[in-house]
């Protein structure tokens, strides 16, 4: 096996092997002020670069993962054969996201669970992981820390950030509270708020991790199994939310798993083949994310009210100058059309500069991640135009700084 | 995307665009209803530093907006334009348009619920050389102007300027300017233009709130 991985050899196409890195902000006495009104720190951020930072540092780009994504957006990590960075067919060289033009910054999420501190990171008060003693973190918490990194990475303003689902309700905060940190917004999927639907669902993935019988009120990491039960059906659950009627219907009918006919018998728990596939789903997520977490997150995820916090969407965003772009996917039911449409009224109200989509789909929610190609015939120009116009504005300004000198 | 296009390839496209941007003020903001590439916007933005909104059902010509600068919303006309605010824009254009929509009155309606002030263009279906044809042809004319056979046009509706002076009264919108453009040239005092006129420029605006709306 170890021979193996050694030879692995990642696709031509991709950005090849890459790193985690680590950045340690908000140390005392500057902790950050979550918006419950705690104060918290010191925070350990995981990120990912790809690309080069140009000299004039106006090309990065920052992503946003998504709710159980994480900084490995691109690229294969040393050791790692099976799947590349979870975007990696739109990032890399000569991609959506050119590495060889643009300088893509990914971070994982303030209380998730791939490096980023949280709750199954040490509480350095106790000594012992923080689990639900972990403050409450909302999407602007997680937005402060990207902007902080940001900085920490020496970068005054970001071309643009880009996101989906729950990455692109990061970027509206983001453009709504730190304006002037970037000169594109790319809202994909997403909405100035998750509907009731949306929250029921993350009432029902909550209430499975909590009624695990090892769920031990967070309390469960000296415990080899944890609330594994609890969270794979949560993934189950919110896993039908990313498809759609008509991308099961395709990829799995109504074909049974392990023989031509029914068997009439109870104990068959699945016995049609979208019931194994939802439970390697479910499996394949335990071995990867912390329940905690999840809860965490998912908090994070109903509580982000655009409107609510700012007045209105309009009041939100229309200290922006950013060049904004939204997508919606036809069969997208968790993050709907008319929730973007919501979002686009009143970017014309406020007079941004506005682009929208609606792409056709049948793929449902996960649509922002597979469809590729639209999105890189869509993503591609805007970049290239707004570096264009920083590039024009940077001319005026140094050209008017030359007359006052003169 | 397979869908048909709004914006029809349009001989006297350059044209009209000039026609378009001699009538709206400098730093007006425009709204462009089925904006195609984005060229009108463009030049207004850079020409009369106009704020420009685009609004296009062909995807691929959304992505040419992107790249050009020029904001471009995805939607399809008939469906409404309920996205679009009340009163968000200064001046809404439709050039060349109207006669492909399934339900023109409303579009008019919703351009002067969005805007104050409407420019549309349209074919006049009663120019002389479309009578003729069809007087002596017996057949649907094809014209320089209007260059489809019955079965692949993307024109559903035919109105002449009667007819569209009828409509405006119906909707009341008043009618500022009424302009023949013959021979790719705008003719503000032609002779029979509902004859020799080619296409027609209006300049549109709500009618009052009693209800009258005398032509100019």
């Amino acid at each position: 096996m170890a021979n193996d991985d050694s030879e692995f050899i990642p696709d031509d196409d991709s950005i090849g092997f890459v790193e985690t890195q680590q950045a340690t902000l908000f140390e005392a006495p500057d902790k950050l002020c979550l918006e419950s009104g705690v104060r918290f720190g010191p925070i350990n951020v995981a990120y990912e670069t790809y690309g080069a930072l140009s000299p004039e540092k106006d090309n990065a780009i920052f992503v946003c993962h998504a709710l159980t994504g994480d900084a490995h957006v691109a690229g294969w990590h040393d050791g790692e054969t099976k799947k590349p960075g979870w975007w990696n067919d739109f990032v890399g060289p000569g991609k959506g996201l050119d590495t060889n033009k643009y300088f893509v910054i990914c971070a994982n999420v303030l209380s998730g669970c791939t490096g980023t501190t949280g709750p199954s990171s040490i509480d350095p008060t106790t000594g012992k992981q923080y689990g639900l003693n972990f403050p409450f973190i909302t999407v602007g918490d997680i937005v402060k820390v990207h902007s902080a990194l940001v900085e920490h990475l020496g970068i005054k303003k970001l071309l643009a950030v880009i996101g989906g689902s729950l990455g692109g309700m990061q970027v509206l905060d983001w453009a709504a509270r730190f304006p002037d940190q970037m000169a594109a917004v790319v809202c994909l999927a997403a909405a100035a708020k998750l509907s009731a639907q949306g929250i029921a669902f993350n009432v029902v993935g909550r209430r499975a991790i909590f009624t695990d019988p090892k769920f031990n009120g967070g309390e469960y990491y000296d415990d080899p199994e944890g609330p594994r039960f609890g969270l794979a059906l949560a993934r189950m659950v919110a896993h039908i939310t990313y498809l759609s009627d008509v991308s099961i219907e395709d990829k799995f009918g109504r074909r049974l798993q392990n023989s031509g006919h029914l068997k009439y018998n109870l104990d068959q728990e699945t016995e049609f083949q979208v019931g194994s596939y939802l439970h390697y789903q479910g499996k394949r997520f335990v071995e990867r994310f912390d329940a905690n977490s999840y809860v965490c997150l998912t908090h994070a995820m109903d509580y982000f009210d655009l409107a609510e916090e700012h007045g209105s969407i309009r009041a939100a965003l229309e200290k922006s100058n950013a060049n904004f772009l939204l997508a919606s996917y036809t069969s997208d039911w968790l993050f709907t059309t008319a929730q973007s449409l919501e979002l686009v009224s009143e970017l014309v109200k406020g007079k941004r500069n506005v682009s929208f989509v609606e792409l056709t789909s049948s793929k449902g929610h996960d649509a922002f991640l597979l469809e590729i190609e639209p999105l890189e015939q869509l993503v591609r120009p805007l970049l290239e135009r707004t570096r264009l116009e920083i590039a024009a504005q940077q001319k005026t300004a140094d050209s008017s700084g030359d007359n006052h000198d003169g | 995307m397979g869908k048909k296009r709004y914006c029809m390839p349009d001989p006297q496209a350059a044209i009209t665009d000039e026609l378009l941007m001699q009538h709206i003020d400098h730093g007006s903001r425009v709204i462009d209803l089925g904006c195609g590439d984005g060229r009108l916007l463009e030049k207004l933005r850079d020409a009369h530093g106009c704020s420009v909104q685009g609004v296009e059902l062909d995807l691929s010509e959304i992505f040419t907006c992107i790249g050009r600068g020029v904001p471009a919303i995805f939607m399809d006309l008939d469906q409404g334009l309920s996205t679009i605010p009340d009163d968000a824009f200064d001046i809404a254009v439709l050039s060349q348009t109207l006669q492909q929509v399934r339900h023109p009155a409303a579009v008019l309606s919703e351009m002067l619920r969005i805007s104050r002030r409407a420019l549309v263009v349209v074919p006049n279906f009663a120019h002389w050389r479309i009578r003729q044809q069809v007087v002596l042809s017996g057949r649907t004319p094809v014209t320089q102007a209007l260059p489809y056979s019955w079965y692949n046009t993307p024109n559903l509706h035919f109105m002449s300027m009667a007819d569209f002076r009828e409509l405006t009264g119906r909707l009341n919108v008043r009618i500022v300017h009424e302009i023949p453009i013959i021979a790719g040239r705008s003719q503000r005092r032609a002779w029979l233009p509902n004859v020799r006129a080619e296409s027609l420029f209006y300049i549109l605006e709500r009618g009052d709130a009693d209800g009258s709306s005398a032509s100019a």
